[in-house]
């Protein structure tokens, strides 16, 4: 046991010896927003995607690119950029991607109203084979034979 | 022929997923192809004092800018394939060195050497970001205007190389 717990500690040791470089995250002057621009703020981060760890937003992400965008936008809502600016100037950079609900255009008609249209395929095609079910279960019933039947019967 | 509407749509929704499952998600279309690159000024690696350097300045010829950190594990992976394209191939390869002390970016480049004819600093990752970068190795390449031509995301390969890159590379100049 004490040779694992001598040769565990020379392993972490090594570790923390290692040259290891990091990645620089510049010290920023926080930015104070008013309590309306905090609003806005809060409300637009869970719409962002965050492009590293995509199923993350950009309000839950810890990772680097993620804080410094957090950054740049409060610093773009504190200068009086409207929503449409901020999310204009990620576009432009990373494209619709970043938006978790991107815009309703030509070019994502078919993200947005697809589902609609499946669902519309689906009726129809139920609607047509539920007719041809019936059309094949339900055969023409001759009431006066079915009542002769059970005239008969009832004698 | 009571099948054929059920077997078109199987076959049509096996293409659908082939497709759509062939594509990497972390590969993001750049919106700035066939935009002008995005405008810099940034300091030289081991550069004399106030020498900045502005997108303009790569004007003139083909180039092709590359991402990099000396924290980056991708960019090691693809530093020795950079190495042989500036050598055989005289890639005209422009660095940015992406949140990275210059002091560890100067030591990496010493170490694994140095492809680039000019390697810039973007300290802050303000120039990243204005580029769309969101992991490093990217590799962009520009044609002589400056204009943004193709985006590489992640390390540079053989495949890619020759595939994407050399060819546009090629019509560009």
């Amino acid at each position: 046991m004490k040779l694992l717990r001598a040769l565990l500690l020379l392993g972490l040791f090594s570790l923390a010896l290692a040259p290891v470089s990091a990645q620089v995250q510049a010290e920023k002057p926080a930015i104070v927003l008013t309590p309306q621009q905090e609003q806005r703020f809060e409300a637009l981060l869970p719409n962002l995607r965050c492009l590293v760890c995509q199923n993350e937003s950009l309000a839950d992400s810890q990772a680097p690119l993620a804080l410094d965008l957090r950054y740049e936008i409060r610093s773009m809502i504190a200068k009086g950029a409207s929503d449409f600016q901020v999310k204009k100037y990620l576009t432009d950079r990373y494209g619709e991607f970043i938006l978790y609900r991107p815009a309703v255009n030509l070019r994502t008609y078919l993200l947005w109203f697809g589902p609609l249209l499946l669902l519309a395929i689906g009726l129809i095609a139920l609607y047509r084979f539920t007719r041809r079910a019936q059309a094949v279960a339900a055969p023409a019933v001759d009431e006066a034979a079915l009542r002769k039947l059970l005239d008969d019967q009832a004698r | 022929m009571r099948y054929a509407i059920p077997v078109i749509v199987l076959l049509g929704l096996l293409a659908l997923f082939a497709v759509g499952l062939g594509h990497d998600p972390r590969e993001l279309p750049s919106p700035l192809i066939g935009k002008s690159a995005p405008a810099f000024e940034l300091a030289v690696l081991g550069g004399e004092g106030a020498t900045r350097v502005r997108t303009q300045d790569l004007q003139g010829r083909p180039v092709l800018v590359n991402f990099f950190a000396s924290w980056c594990a991708g960019c090691q992976e693809e530093h020795a394939y950079l190495m042989q394209l500036a050598a055989d191939e005289h890639a005209p390869l422009v660095g940015i060195d992406y949140k990275d002390a210059p002091a560890d970016g100067s030591a990496w480049l010493a170490k694994h050497g140095n492809p680039y004819q000019q390697v810039l600093l973007d300290l802050d990752g303000n120039t990243g970001i204005d580029w769309g970068v969101y992991g490093v190795p990217e590799t962009f390449v520009l044609d002589a205007h400056g204009t943004i031509i193709y985006k590489h995301i992640g390390p540079m390969t053989v495949e890619a190389w020759n595939r994407d890159i050399k060819p546009r590379l090629q019509a560009a100049s």
